[in-house]
């Protein structure tokens, strides 16, 4: 299905949505309070079937954050990418990992890296970084370790 | 190597495996849960190797993090440039000339053979069978000093430029590869001969591991663990980049599920491999090897993703952009992290011993699941 047809058929599904079409593929921006309903129809719909979740991952704006989830079909081969804005304060998202299970480790690497709240997540804990450390969430862009250079 | 943690309230045995474990083949520490030598569930824990790659980059020019992400997947060096090449010339509309295409794909598909070489090797060792090491490092050397030659390293080569190559290629180099496929297409035939054929070997592995087609699109598996469960995932095939749409290969699909066709369908890949650098070996056109691009480049606002097939399955590079010399954000979607997440479910309810097949025919590099 082209970029087109998706958006006729998802702006069925969810008429709240926006869309940015700049780039290769249909970028669509939702609340994160509609993302859990919206994510399962997504995947369970017959002629979306978007069954196979490629990349995960969160951008730090400075003001807020955003989660960036880029979808794809094994079976129709088309791709989208789904864009939610968090508050940077206290960002929170309903998990997917019930939906896409490659979700749980992903979502724990965003977890620590960004300070994202997974809702509903079966074991949210620290992943890479080591036992104990709270509090910094070091791909920020507000992170400064005096010690450890990561800028270069 | 195997370290006693402690019990569960019910009983259940939890232990260590690494993150010092020949068999975990770097730093990858897994706790499993144990009853008796049933596996009840396997955890990994990462980030003993983790360098923030990502952090980096965010702080160096497009021309600079190329080099870092040869450190990833050290064993498809290549391929990593390659991605990242691609996402800097989608960005900038570079065109590559013809000739950089093809001595891309060329050189892509031996890093795939020599990649699949360790892998075998390695993972013969693992389940007990040593001498397949020493074969497959004989031609893997053979690879490396090609590389040598043409890109002055041999592991992490650095040879992808945004617009083309680092530099042209060895005088030598055609020679040196016609002469490696003639020696390659020999050997492979002992590998089956050594390993495949092998009633003990095909014990350890037949039935072992197994790994749904479901599971594998949910857990986003990709290369050659997806294949062997039968799910088509080849980005070589499904969305072509250089010259992979120009030439003939097939798609290697095993539907066995368990690590023996994983295993397979690594070894049939070699020979695919091999076809494509036949096809091209004597077609490398004239030309430059670089395209001209400014000394100082400057993605345009916006997000830019590109993907190709590394050894291990499909290299994501997603950069955002905020149109300055550096990017603003990059994360680099790499195949061992989601392959990595498909362990748990395949070795839940398998035995102690076959844990090692399975991570064998996963084929992990840690430093590619850290990153």
């Amino acid at each position: 299905m082209g970029n087109e047809d998706l958006k006729i058929l998802i702006t069925e599904l969810l008429p709240a949505a926006t869309y940015d079409e700049s780039g290769e593929w249909l970028n669509i921006v939702v609340e994160p309070a509609s993302w859990p309903a919206f994510a399962a129809q997504l995947r369970n719909h017959e002629s979306l079937q978007f069954d196979y979740l490629f990349c995960l991952t969160c951008i730090d704006w400075k003001t807020n954050l955003s989660m960036v989830y880029h979808l794809s079909s094994t079976r129709y081969r088309h791709n989208i990418v789904v864009k939610s804005t968090l508050s940077a304060d206290q960002p929170q998202i309903n998990t997917v990992c019930d939906i896409w299970k490659t979700a749980e480790l992903l979502e724990r690497e965003v977890y620590e890296m960004f300070g994202v709240n997974f809702l509903n997540h079966p074991d949210l804990r620290l992943l890479i970084l080591p036992d104990g450390w709270e509090g910094k969430n070091p791909m920020r862009k507000n992170y400064e370790d005096p010690i450890n250079m990561i800028k270069l | 190597m195997f370290e006693e943690i402690g019990t569960t309230s019910n009983g259940d045995l939890q232990i260590n495996v690494g993150p010092q474990h020949p068999a975990t083949h770097g730093v990858l520490h897994l706790v499993l849960t144990l009853n008796g030598e049933t596996i009840k569930k396997v955890e990994p824990h990462l980030g003993y190797i983790h360098r923030s790659i990502e952090k980096m980059c965010e702080s160096l020019s497009y021309r600079q993090f190329i080099y870092v992400t040869s450190r990833m997947d050290y064993l498809s060096a290549h391929m990593n440039n390659h991605a990242c090449a691609l996402c800097v010339e989608k960005g900038m509309q570079i065109e590559v000339p013809e000739r950089a295409q093809v001595i891309r794909v060329i050189m892509d598909e031996l890093t795939r053979i020599a990649s699949h070489e360790l892998w075998w090797g390695a993972m013969a060792m693992d389940i007990g069978a040593f001498t397949p090491f020493f074969h497959s490092f004989r031609e893997r050397e053979k690879i490396n000093e090609i590389m040598e030659e043409t890109c002055g390293a041999r592991l992490t080569m650095n040879y992808y430029v945004p617009g083309g190559l680092m530099a042209d290629l060895h005088p030598d180099f055609q020679k040196k590869v016609k002469e490696f496929i003639i020696q390659f297409k020999q050997r492979i035939d002992e590998y089956d001969q050594l390993v495949t054929g092998n009633i003990i070997f095909q014990n350890r592995m037949k039935g072992v591991g197994i790994l749904s087609k479901e599971d594998a699109v949910s857990y986003g598996c990709t290369g050659p663990t997806a294949r062997g469960s039968g799910l088509s995932s080849d980005i070589r095939k499904l969305y072509p980049y250089a010259v992979y749409g120009k030439v003939e290969f097939e798609e290697i699909l095993e539907t066995g599920c368990d690590s023996f066709a994983r295993y397979m369908v690594r070894i049939r890949e070699m020979k695919q491999s091999i076809r494509i650098i036949e096809q091209l070996i004597d077609q490398i056109p004239e030309g430059d090897f670089q395209a001209k691009t400014k000394a100082v480049l400057k993605l345009p606002k916006g997000e830019f993703y590109t993907r190709v097939e590394t050894a291990r399955g499909e290299l994501g590079v997603y950069i955002v952009s905020e149109g300055a010399t550096t990017p603003y954000r990059i994360k680099f979607r790499s195949p061992g992290f989601s392959n990595l997440s498909a362990l748990d479910s395949m070795a839940r309810g398998s035995k102690l011993g076959d844990l090692v097949a399975m991570m064998g025919t996963l084929d992990l590099v840690i430093p590619d699941i850290d990153r």
